[in-house]
């Protein structure tokens, strides 16, 4: 429904025309972010008439850029986005995505092992546990090598997300497959 | 002189054992030996069977991981001081032990054990040079069967 219009690179215009009026929300609070805050774009129609739309909600996650565009249109412009909030997790405060989660695990292994991220709630405290499947290249028949592996991706994990997360160790496809695309986050928070 | 060992990863629950087990059973392969090694949250299996490579079929056939390593298994005389006589070599040559654990039967008065060490290799040269017996898989198989 939106008009791209891609003039800087990696920024683009939601529309050519001033008919839209786009703002950038905080995805818990559904309230504006600072200018140039990253966030939720939401749109409003301010010409339409047969079929106005207020403030609807685009869960792509992006942000505004203020510096004027190289085109020379003074009309808001935003960062190209990088994800969609659907996928976004939000433990304790902290926002991040399944990517940044693979990024970690991929830096201590080399290859990305298949994983699952589980969300609890103990306690009124929301818990992070990361699975990862054991794979071929590092099993090892030393329990001090596996322990070791999963300190590593525990630390690797802490230091991308600035969150403490618990790694579990599971066999080869210990995680369930689905078919089509995988399902990373298993959220049981709202089952307590 | 080295004999090979099948390690497995098991999720620290119920039933992961067994389920193991039962295809080694199911397929008629007898354990010789055994070692369970455990964490917190995992364990590692190391067996000791005739036909490791069939065992290894099959259990990579059920989707099992399972890793080769090669361990010794050392003839140790079965009286008090017996073992503190092997281990007195590897302290002499400065040679660690990763992990160990004792075989199922005994060879004629002497009592079998398997040893892990990080080079395998030099830890043989060094325990045959102090005359210790360091037992073949013939060998050790061939008294299994007794």
């Amino acid at each position: 429904m939106t008009e791209l219009w891609n003039d800087s690179p990696g920024s683009f215009h939601p529309s050519s025309t001033p008919d839209f009026l786009p703002e950038i929300v905080d995805l818990e609070t559904g309230l504006p972010c600072p200018e140039g805050g990253e966030g939720e774009l939401v749109l409003t129609t301010l010409s339409k008439r047969a079929m106005p739309i207020i403030r609807y909600r685009t869960h792509d996650i992006t942000a505004i850029i203020p510096e004027p565009c190289c085109c020379g249109r003074t009309l808001r412009r935003i960062r190209r986005i990088r994800c969609h909030s659907d996928d976004m997790i939000v433990i304790r405060g902290i926002n991040f995505f399944p990517s940044q989660i693979e990024a970690a695990l991929l830096a201590v292994e080399g290859t990305l092992p298949h994983y699952q991220i589980l969300l609890n709630r103990e306690k009124g405290l929301d818990q992070m546990e990361v699975q990862v499947e054991v794979t071929r290249e590092v099993f090892s028949d030393q329990v001090r090598a596996l322990e070791n592996l999963q300190a590593q991706l525990a630390q690797s994990l802490e230091h991308t997300l600035g969150l403490r997360v618990k790694v579990r160790l599971v066999e080869p496809h210990g995680i369930q497959r689905s078919e089509g695309k995988a399902k990373r986050v298993i959220d049981r928070r709202r089952d307590v | 002189m080295k004999i090979h060992q099948l390690s497995l990863f098991l999720e620290n629950r119920p039933s992961q054992l067994r389920a193991v087990c039962k295809l080694l059973a199911d397929a008629g392969i007898n354990l010789l030996s055994l070692s369970l090694a455990d964490s917190e949250q995992f364990g590692i299996l190391r067996l000791i069977v005739r036909d490791w490579q069939r065992a290894q079929s099959i259990l990579e056939e059920a989707n099992r991981l399972v890793k080769v390593t090669e361990v010794v298994a050392i003839e140790v005389p079965d009286r008090p001081g017996g073992l503190d006589d092997v281990l007195a070599v590897l302290e002499k040559d400065n040679i660690n032990i990763e992990y160990m654990y004792a075989f199922t039967f005994g060879l004629e008065k002497k009592a079998a054990l398997i040893f892990r060490f990080e080079n395998v290799d030099a830890a043989i040269v060094k325990l045959q040079a102090a005359g210790v017996n360091v037992v073949g898989s013939v060998e050790l198989f061939e008294h299994a069967e007794v």
